[in-house]
């Protein structure tokens, strides 16, 4: 009884951080601590209705599924809906997006303290949790595209919360403009969608699509609708932005830049998995750019000195390692690294926030070291991270990893398998090398280092405990309970295979060993492997040139460009609009003189407007008459 | 069985304008402001039970007077208009002395002659409706006494309403000369029997030009400026508000249900004059330097994009007509309401008045703002959706020129509007204290901030409810 009312209910999940957003921003924003606690209430009780609806959808067969929707906007030709969906799916994101954003605000209690934006601060974590949830909530393309937007303009404004940083700044506008390019295509699929099968619905696109053969029209909107995720996902080439949002606060990157927002690209691919997996060659695309990006992203993280960007490049690489999985068919593999690398990456941002907090804002890992016996806490919960994301058995990221790799190998993808594995080596690598530079070694400036308070720690101990635990659901050993649930047509499902997930682990190991070698050892010089390939050395830290190669494009084409239209405006298009404005603005003169307040000519007026209607009304009859 | 309990509003409004007159010669001076309360209450009361009883309809007295859903709509529309007028005049009224409480009085007699005209399905029964509105609003027009330009307006108001009144009755007798009824269906089924005869055609174009004069269409509008600048604020909002949705009402409902356009081809006249109506009075807003007369002027314009929906007259005109009357009382409500705000720290409307009122009062003028870009059609205010509907409407009723007139000079309109947004927040002014804000005005403010949006973001719900109202024409 009471869980059929959560069901109906469930549109509060959303809604409950909306108002809280306009609470603060209305009424408390004046008083930071009840805007914290406003905003705190709000995510809490989404969460206790999160784990509700959870409870009764893996409590019933796995089919389940609860949708209801009002109806928006109904015009000629058009009819936009508003509604909720509910399966397993979106009981797996609610979840996560619940769970982390609940540590994540009740962390930033301990991090923002003392800012002065601290309402706005939490104004903005609401509403980004309210358009999250909405949109993993969201029942149609058009609902999903409006809280698409909704979470990048959240993500432009915690980016830039410290906007007084020129950097802070520059970042949210790259970020913002670079997802312009992805939603642009993500808009014009959907617009795509909408004529030609009439309907944004989840439901009824999934039982139109099956039967429609037409693969140049399914073709080009199943890689409009990627470009989407290519831009909120940051996959290459669109990957440029995320590395840059690091500028917002820790808290920030933790839940919008690595465990939620920047996961809804995947999301969205497996929710729309029914249209990818009928373009075998969309499919292949996107296995590519997820395979490339998570190599690119690896090679960065290998030699970068900023603990965020290095936790930043991580991330782009294990969101590259989710779409890979969704390309090669393995939807629930990559639904499943989703939800593991939400807990661990999370974790690993707040503990590094944990440690920027104690150092006040010093990022370079460099000037770090020996912090482990200063912050215990924080250390081990990082390592317990670092562990998990380097996929050691039995911890979390181990169990989606090896699903991902094993989709890749079984699936016929020997190419990406390889390369995955690789990643997985390097992932091991680069971050047991920031851990033993920062963490432990000789400590370098980090004496006045001290553990965070307890209201940081104790989100970073449950983080810690869900990076261990919440793999178990997708191991043999449970029967792999999240494959049952988290399945579509197809998605593809493969047996256990003994051999990638000793091969993966040692893999792993070894990256942790080669980093001990070189870093705590120091057995082999860092300084002589740089030498040795510098050209290479150069290549990653650079970040491949990218961003210089975007800024000539711009420079080149944008400017160029610009200076054209420039004399278009100006010559053509200034002219014509200034006569035109001339135009109007002196026939209102004119007409204005018409009402002259003489009443006996307003008379004459109406005088003369009837007779002129009459006249034009009568003269008709007569024709007909005469 | 006639529900004669349907009737309880116009009694309850009638008897307490009554009361409130008789309170206001009865009660000590100091007493008076108790009628005040009264009347709000009152109008609420009337409010709260319309709409309890939206969706019962009757019909009395052999169709001359008819309660159904369309009616109701209307009188939801007034009476909320209504009250929120009493609410942002709470401070106005102090301008008008001893006089205050007849004030309040007119105010209800002038909603209950409205009521009565949109439940009126008799040619008659609008008139008498007409009049108790049309004589309530020549008082109220003139009733700041002492200033020369409310005098002005009221006597200026007086002799074009009384040769308006005279036209559209003449109309009316040619009617009743031509199908011998004067109620709505028995002149239809005269006029199927009968052949086409210039005097009915010449009665219908006069009845016409009479309600044009109401809803100031061109070129029956030239008295709007003058009145609406001249008399008190509050007045001129329930004017343009309320007095031009119930002519609007009356105007849909005799068209459609005396002279449906199947048997009479009314549309492309009333065509020509929609796009007259939209060009002339957003061109002339253009120069205005006075915020009350640059409304009227875009009143005007709007009163033409209103027409556009019963030029197309479908169901998504129809729709759009009652869904552009409703949010349009919220947005220009709040825009006389700041306006009148104004008034009263300034001493008057002038644009330059305007200046800094972005800061020296920040909750009016962000209100203003966004109700002026509702007004222009801005997404996702609530005037976007109306005309949403009514130009969907008239495309799909083959006007696409008519649409693309209203698009082209909404765009236009854009540019006024958001000329006071400009003195608001970017005109410099010497002064620098807060503009007081009575907590009547604040919520009547609050009421039209939150209708404006929310109409404009879910249009669901009131769509609904105007697709109720206009069922009666399904059969046009």
């Amino acid at each position: 009884m009471l869980i059929q009312d959560v069901m109906t209910f469930s549109w509060l999940i959303p809604v409950l951080p909306f108002l809280a957003f306009a609470l603060i921003g209305l009424f408390l924003h004046r008083w930071p601590k009840w805007s914290a606690a406003c905003s705190i209430a709000a995510i809490g009780v989404s969460f206790f209705l999160s784990v509700l609806i959870a409870v009764e959808i893996f409590g019933g067969d796995p089919g389940r599924a609860f949708e209801m929707s009002v109806r928006w906007l109904e015009m000629p030709g058009l009819k936009v809906d508003m509604g909720i969906l509910i399966d397993p799916l979106t009981a797996v994101m609610l979840l996560v997006v619940t769970t982390v954003a609940l540590l994540v605000q009740i962390y930033s209690l301990g991090y923002m303290e003392g800012d002065p934006g601290r309402a706005s601060y939490f104004a903005y974590q609401s509403i980004f949790a309210g358009s999250m949830l909405g949109l993993v909530m969201a029942s149609n393309f058009g609902q999903i595209f409006v809280f698409w937007e909704l979470v990048g303009m959240c993500s432009y404004l915690l980016i830039g919360f410290w906007f007084g940083r020129p950097s802070a700044r520059d970042a949210a506008i790259k970020a913002f403009v670079t997802n312009r390019i992805g939603d642009f295509g993500f808009l014009l699929g959907i617009l795509f969608l909408i004529i030609v099968f009439g309907t944004l619905n989840f439901g009824e696109l999934a039982a139109l699509i099956p039967d429609y053969h037409n693969l140049a029209v399914l073709l080009p909107i199943a890689v409009l609708l990627f470009f989407g995720p290519v831009g909120k996902s940051a996959q290459f080439p669109l990957h440029v932005w995320l590395p840059d949002a690091m500028e917002g606060p820790t808290p920030v990157s933790a839940l919008i830049h690595a465990a939620t927002m920047v996961a809804a690209g995947v999301y969205l691919i497996a929710r729309a998995f029914f249209i990818f997996s009928q373009v075998p060659q969309a499919m292949l695309l996107i296995a590519l750019v997820g395979g490339f990006t998570a190599l690119l992203a690896a090679t960065i993280a290998l030699v970068q000195n900023d603990i965020k960007r290095i936790l930043a490049y991580s991330t782009l690489s294990q969101l590259g390692y989710m779409v890979m999985a969704m390309g090669v068919g393995a939807m629930t593999a990559g639904m499943f690294h989703l939800r593991t690398h939400a807990f661990f990456k999370g974790l690993l941002f707040l503990a590094a926030g944990s440690v920027i907090h104690a150092l006040h804002g010093e990022q370079d890992i460099w000037k770090m070291g020996g912090l482990a016996k200063k912050m215990p806490i924080t250390t081990w919960t990082f390592v317990i991270g670092a562990l998990a994301l380097a996929g050691i058995p039995p911890l979390a990221g181990f169990w989606s990893k090896d699903e991902i790799l094993l989709g890749a190998f079984a699936g016929g993808y020997t190419g990406l398998y390889l390369l995955g594995s690789l990643v997985a080596f390097m992932t091991a690598f680069y971050m047991f090398r920031l851990i033993f530079i920062a963490f432990f070694g000789v400590s370098k400036g980090a004496e006045q280092a001290h553990e965070s308070p307890p209201v940081m720690t104790g989100p970073l101990v449950i983080l810690a405990a869900l990076s261990i635990g919440a793999g178990f659901v997708g191991s043999p050993w449970m029967g792999n309970v999240f494959g049952l649930y988290i399945s579509t047509p197809g998605a593809v499902h493969h047996p256990v295979n003994p051999t990638i997930m000793a091969v993966s682990s040692l893999l792993a190991l070894a990256g942790i060993g080669l980093a001990w070698l070189i870093y705590q050892k120091q057995a082999v010089s860092a300084e002589k492997l740089r030498q040795r390939w510098p050209a290479l050395y150069h290549v990653f830290l650079n970040k491949y040139y990218v961003d210089e190669f975007y800024a000539w494009l711009g420079k080149v084409f944008v400017d160029a460009g610009a200076r054209v239209l420039e004399w278009v405006d100006l010559k053509i298009i200034n002219g014509a609009v200034n006569g035109l404005a001339y135009l109007t603005g002196s026939s209102g003169r004119t007409l204005r003189y018409a009402v002259n307040g003489q009443v006996q000519s307003y008379a004459i007026w109406v005088m003369v407007g009837l007779v002129l209607l009459l006249a034009t009304v009568l003269k008709t009859v007569f024709t007909v008459l005469v | 069985m006639m529900y004669y309990q349907l009737l309880g509003p116009e009694i309850t409004v009638a008897v307490l304008g009554l009361l409130v007159l008789a309170g206001s010669l009865l009660l000590p001076s100091h007493g008076k402001n108790a009628l005040g309360y009264l009347t709000t209450i009152g109008l609420a009361a009337v409010l709260l039970a319309v709409i309890l009883n939206f969706s019962r309809e009757a019909i009395f007295f052999a169709g001359v007077y008819q309660i159904d859903m369309y009616a109701n709509f209307f009188r939801l529309l007034f009476l909320s208009a209504a009250l929120l007028i009493m609410l942002m005049s709470s401070r106005y009224t102090g301008l008008f002395g001893e006089r205050k409480s007849e004030w309040f009085s007119f105010m209800l007699f002038a909603t209950l002659g409205m009521m009565i005209m949109v439940a009126a399905g008799d040619l008659i029964m609008v008139y008498v409706g007409l009049e108790l509105m049309t004589i309530s609003f020549y008082i109220l027009t003139a009733y700041l006494l002492n200033d020369r330009w409310s005098a002005e307006a009221g006597l200026k108001y007086l002799l074009i309403g009384a040769m308006s009144s005279a036209v559209l009755l003449f109309g009316m007798s040619l009617i009743y000369a031509c199908s011998g009824s004067t109620v709505f269906t028995e002149i239809y089924q005269a006029l199927l029997a009968g052949s086409e005869r210039p005097a009915l055609l010449a009665g219908i174009v006069m009845m016409m030009a009479g309600l044009g004069f109401k809803i100031s269409v061109v070129p029956f509008h030239m008295w709007t400026p003058d009145i609406y600048q001249g008399a008190p604020t509050p007045v001129t909002a329930y004017l343009a508000v309320a007095s031009k949705a119930a002519g609007f009402a009356v105007l849909v409902r005799i068209l459609l249900i005396a002279f449906p356009p199947t048997s009479l081809d009314w549309k492309l006249i009333l065509a020509v004059l929609a796009a007259l109506t939209i060009i002339i009075g957003n061109l002339t807003a253009l120069p205005q330097t006075n915020v009350k007369r640059m409304l009227a002027y875009s009143s005007i314009a709007q009163a033409g994009y209103i027409l556009v929906g019963l030029v197309a007259a479908n169901t998504y005109g129809l729709k759009g007509v009652l869904f552009y009357a409703m949010t349009y009382v919220f947005a220009n409500v709040a825009a006389f309401a700041v306006t009148a705000v104004v008034e009263v720290a300034e001493g008057n409307a002038e644009l330059e008045s305007f200046n800094g009122l972005g800061r020296r009062a920040p909750m009016p003028a962000a209100v203003m703002t966004i109700c002026l870009l509702s007004l222009a059609g801005i997404p996702p205010m609530a005037g976007f959706a109306g005309k949403l509907y009514l130009f969907s409407g008239a495309i799909q009723g083959g006007y696409l020129w008519l649409a693309f007139i209203g698009l082209l000079m909404s765009m236009i309109s854009v540019y006024y509007y958001l000329h006071v947004a400009k003195a608001m927040y970017i005109g410099i002014s010497s002064r620098e204290d807060r503009v007081l804000l009575p907590v009547p005005v604040r919520i009547a403010l609050w009421i039209c901030l939150l209708g404006t949006i929310l109409m404009g973001v879910y249009p669901g719900p009131l769509s609904e409810l105007t697709e109720l109202a206009v069922q009666l024409f399904s059969a046009v």
